[in-house]
């Protein structure tokens, strides 16, 4: 069976166009759908805008102005969308006046499900009996390779949104078998668009950070700068070449500023890294935060000035290494009924 | 690094083998890092950056009280006492060579950040001088005598003073061991009563007013008064030449912790011992020189980040102590640490692998800040 490895949020959500039978009818989206326009024209007026040219960004702006709500939760806000959005798809009654279905395959239980099936496999032998006549004519069969690197098959919730009824593993399973078939298949250029159909980009995972490259001050010494936080603390550093390893915080040298051992090791860690302790000067500013947050935002402001020094295979050893990540820790938040972020009350039997 | 650092300092050696020779590596650092010059007045600046060694009988002459609780602790690990000869002690021994002892006698300060060597520094100079014959009037530390005393008597010299007994007991006795011979030679020159029978006649040793003080432990106090007089009074005849070395020398002019038994806090005028040490600390006699250093560890009431003579001495002490001549200690430069780190890695100090490399090295640095009580807390551990 196959496994999803990675998921994104999108997919997590529940689909509700598979879940029952029709709850609302074609007349009432339709009312729906003519009501949300008069609506536009109506706040367009009031906003003072041209109706003609009002666009979906413009509505949620004119909401959010005229009807301000402090609330968290984005969805839980007034919103005004086009219906089609609001109300999930539906699947329309699949069997005529006189109690007949449509579909032919309607009596198997899942008519979308099976008739797709049967759509792939009708691809699949026309590839196949293209491969003869090439074979046949002794045609070279190989032409450009599609690159399957770049992208993802359906989710079997993507799978069901477009189906618009419940998919078992088992039958997802299946189904994704027969269309890696078809794809490995040398000819399967001809059915491309069909497979495409099936497939997602997947997103680009690593995002090029860009390092910006050093600059030069007056007395022509190579510096740059970097910035950091850390719960509640952030800091600057401007981390100088052909220094003596001196570094001065907010004024201050780190002896005095930093008494505790701990502080100055987390600052010392990226130069240890990289093996260049004793040849740059750094000084930097840190506000906020405690000892040790500004220990922490200091250390990833460095790291971060430290790339524009250093080859790109060190940077991805120092990303590797978590020089490079904010630290997404906060203090949490304490809940009502609790005495503190997870520690209950004291428990009393009676 | 190695072949400059023995380039440089073949001049200096005496009885270890030649350096310059590959057969020997084992010796090659230690020529580097060590003098086999003990004796201070030899010291230049030739030496600067070294460690020259005091011989442990001499130690425990010199000093029966005088040095940092760690380096009494280093002494018995490493079975020898090494100390390092830097700028700040050498610019010392130079004006004290130079000066003229007809002349009111000098003070000098010393004052640096914390952990920099201000007390290491004195302790040299204390041997230098004990070497040259001088009486050395040591106080270890100022602090000890106006702060955690148990006992305060009330003195019977002067109404309104108190006497501390146990403190200046104890410094009396390591007083002697010190300089027993001087106190031998040396003759009081008028009568002194101790309560209303014993006495001491004019011309008896200085010895005996010590021995009385250890004996009478109550008028222990007025005993070191007594000896802080007569050595003031008879240096500058020119039989010996004195030199007052105190640390910590600011808490004369500050406060203290120390409480009456109506709860109202003493003033240090108010100690029998504090009042004789600010008499003594008096440039108005002369034949010797005054050495003092500042520290703001053992201070009271002092913010951690004082470290100039102007805020850790008060207006009052600056005033007491001006004019003087301030001599600035800081921390070690690159060619210091790099021997003091030589040394602990020859002793086998540092045991982690690491330690050894050039990296580590760059750590220890950059970690301790190139302060030495930094690098010798960072150095123990490891």
């Amino acid at each position: 069976t196959l496994r999803l490895i990675c998921t994104t949020t999108a997919v997590q959500r529940k689909n509700v166009g598979a879940s029952g039978p029709e709850k609302y009818t074609e007349a009432f989206i339709k009312k729906q759908i003519e009501e949300f326009n008069l609506g536009k024209r109506h706040l367009a007026n009031m906003m003072g805008e041209d109706p003609e040219t009002f666009t979906q960004e413009d509505i949620d702006r004119a909401i959010a102005y005229l009807f301000p709500s402090g609330l968290f939760d984005k969805q839980a806000r007034p919103m005004m969308k086009h219906p089609t959005e609001v109300f999930p798809e539906q699947r329309k009654i699949q069997w005529g006046e006189d109690g007949r279905p449509f579909h032919f395959l309607f009596y198997t239980g899942k008519q979308s499900y099976y008739s797709l099936m049967h759509e792939t496999y009708e691809k699949l032998l026309n590839v196949q009996k293209h491969q003869d006549q090439l074979i046949a004519q002794d045609l070279p069969l190989q032409k450009e390779k599609r690159n399957l690197a770049g992208s993802r098959w359906l989710t079997k919730i993507e799978l069901e949104e477009m189906l618009l009824e419940k998919v078992s593993d088992d039958d997802y399973s299946r189904f994704i078998q027969l269309l890696q078939k078809l794809a490995a298949l040398p000819c399967a250029d001809i059915e491309e668009k069909y497979i495409l159909k099936f497939s997602k980009e997947v997103p680009v995972q690593l995002q090029k950070v860009v390092i910006e490259p050093l600059q030069y001050d007056e007395r022509g010494v190579a510096f740059s700068t970097g910035e950091g936080k850390r719960k509640t603390a952030s800091a600057t550093a401007v981390v100088y070449d052909n220094g003596t390893g001196k570094i001065t915080v907010n004024g201050i040298d780190i002896l005095h500023y930093f008494p505790v051992l701990q502080d100055r090791e987390q600052l010392l860690f990226p130069f240890q890294f990289l093996g260049r302790i004793g040849k740059h000067d750094m000084v930097c500013t840190v506000s906020g935060g405690g000892r040790s947050a500004q220990a922490g935002a200091i250390r990833l402001a460095s790291a971060k000035a430290l790339r524009s020094f250093v080859t790109e295979k060190e940077v991805e050893f120092m990303r590797q290494a978590g020089l490079l990540t904010v630290d997404p820790r906060v203090k949490e938040r304490k809940k009502p009924g609790q005495e503190g972020p997870r520690r209950k009350f004291t428990w009393k039997k009676r | 690094q190695l072949d400059r650092g023995c380039a440089l300092h073949t001049a200096a050696r005496a009885g270890l083998s030649s350096v310059s020779s590959q057969d020997v590596p084992a010796q090659g650092p230690r020529a580097v890092f060590h003098t086999s010059e003990s004796d201070p007045a030899k010291h230049t600046e030739q030496h600067e950056g070294r460690l020259y060694n005091i011989p442990l009988e001499e130690v425990k002459a010199v000093f029966p009280h005088g040095l940092p609780h760690r380096f009494q602790q280093q002494i018995q690990t490493f079975n020898e006492a090494r100390v390092m000869v830097r700028k700040p002690a050498l610019e010392l021994l130079a004006y004290l060579k130079g000066s003229n002892l007809a002349h009111p006698a000098v003070r000098y300060v010393i004052y640096g950040e914390r952990g920099t060597g201000k007390t290491m520094t004195l302790c040299h100079v204390v041997h230098y001088c004990w070497r040259q014959g001088w009486l050395v009037l040591h106080i270890p530390d100022a602090h000890l005598w106006v702060k955690n005393c148990k006992e305060l008597l009330q003195s019977s010299y002067k109404k309104d003073r108190l006497d501390q007994p146990l403190q200046a007991s104890v410094w009396l006795k390591n007083f002697k061991s010190s300089n027993e011979r001087f106190l031998q030679e040396i003759k009081t020159q008028r009568k002194y009563m101790w309560g209303k029978q014993e006495s001491t006649e004019e011309g008896r040793p200085l010895g005996e007013v010590v021995e009385q003080g250890l004996a009478r432990v109550r008028s222990a106090s007025d005993a070191v008064g007594v000896v802080l007089r007569e050595l003031r009074q008879q240096s500058h005849r020119g039989s010996f030449r004195l030199l007052v070395a105190v640390d910590g020398v600011n808490a004369l002019w500050g406060r203290t912790t120390l409480r009456k038994e109506d709860k109202s806090p003493v003033s240090p005028e108010e100690l029998t011992l504090v009042h004789n040490l600010r008499k003594m600390v008096r440039n108005d006699w002369s034949g010797g020189a005054i050495v003092t250093t500042l520290s703001q560890t053992g201070s009271l009431f002092k913010p951690s980040s004082a470290y100039t003579p102007q805020e850790l001495l008060g207006k009052e002490g600056f005033d007491a102590l001006d004019p003087f001549v301030p001599i600035p200690v800081s921390n070690y430069s690159p060619r210091e640490f790099e021997s003091c780190y030589g040394y602990y890695l020859e002793r086998k100090w540092l045991q982690h692998e690491k330690a050894h490399t050039e990296d580590g090295k760059a750590e220890l640095q950059f970690l301790s800040g190139s302060n030495p009580r930094q690098l010798d807390r960072l150095a123990g551990p490891l």
